[in-house]
């Protein structure tokens, strides 16, 4: 079981490496889409099935924006040396925090036995209390539903704020398009076309 | 212990795709991966050991599935966490679509109209 997380764990590191290093963009994105699908499989088998139903169809959609952001546009690799400050300070920055990390991973609870306080009791009241068989869609849409409607909220106001970025005429641009199509002309149009009279 | 570890390791490498790396789209894959880690390590740590799925099947008594269920409340948060990360993601490659309109590129060195 440990193995073969640890195997498909490698795997999602080899994958990012290939994602973050490669030079053409479209191979990249596609080894971002190898690193969430072999998360959805650890998922899987983490007893998590409701994750990684999500993990697949949000990858899938995932994969589509940034096909979408890459295919359309010049997909040349960006020339020019690399940036000396920000390579050397993240290296040092990344090997102090993973130092550290090293030192605070050996402080949680051990892989496999976690703490579960709060948990316990949600498994045994969650059934009976809330009518629904799966714990996590009770956790999810009864205890914690102030925490899903605030999802709803953010996911609205990012669809909308990414709606509004990428419309394409404002208010000015449909001005202009009523004076192309429907020959409605403009005060300025009206004085140049018609100086002579 | 370890799978904690390389939970980190691939955190680090998502900061440092979006810390050194000179094109959006890149960077917009370094948070992409982050996302990643930090669903991954929250799920591990709430996972028990010849676990279940917290879901109560036929025939299953509530106390068997409280001995052997994995642990359901990372697992609700982590969804959320899920769907606001492709939320954000679409927020974040509409901007670059439109400052590559503006600008031809996707280059963060090329884009530089906020010199002081």
């Amino acid at each position: 079981m440990e193995i073969i997380l640890l195997f498909l764990l490698v795997f999602m590191i080899i994958g990012s490496i290939i994602a973050i290093e490669t030079k053409n963009l479209l191979s990249s994105v596609i080894s971002v889409g190898v690193v969430g699908f072999s998360l959805s499989i650890i998922f899987l088998m983490l007893g998590a099935p409701d994750i990684a139903i999500t993990q697949v169809v949000v990858e899938i959609l995932i994969l589509v924006v940034l096909i979408r952001a890459t295919i359309t546009t010049d997909n040349t690799a960006i020339e020019g040396p690399r940036d000396t400050f920000p390579f050397v300070s993240s290296l040092i920055f990344f090997g102090l925090f993973l130092m550290f990390a090293f030192f605070a991973v050996q402080e949680l609870p051990k892989f496999g036995e976690p703490l579960m306080k709060v948990s316990k009791e949600y498994l045994r009241t969650g059934a009976e209390k809330t009518g629904a068989t799966n714990i996590v869609t009770a956790v999810l849409l009864d205890f914690r539903a102030y925490d899903t409607l605030g999802e709803a909220t953010v996911l609205f106001t990012s669809i909308i704020g990414a709606f509004v970025i990428l419309r394409r005429k404002g208010r000015k641009g449909k001005a202009e398009t009523d004076s192309e199509k429907f020959g409605i002309l403009e005060d300025e149009d009206i004085k140049q076309n018609f100086e002579g009279f | 212990m370890i799978l904690y570890f390389l939970s980190m390791v691939l955190l680090v490498m998502g900061l440092y795709c979006l810390i050194a790396k000179k094109n959006i789209i890149k960077k917009i894959i370094g948070i992409v991966i982050i996302e990643y880690s930090i669903n991954l390590f929250l799920v591990l740590v709430g996972y028990r050991s010849g676990g279940v799925a917290p879901i109560l099947v036929k025939g299953m008594q509530v106390e068997e599935l409280v001995q052997k269920g994995v642990d359901p409340l990372p697992q609700a948060l982590v969804l959320t966490s899920i769907v606001i990360g492709l939320g954000t993601l679409a927020l974040m490659v509409a901007l670059c679509l439109r400052m590559y309109e503006k600008f031809k590129t996707f280059d963060m060195s090329k884009i530089n109209t906020l010199k002081g």
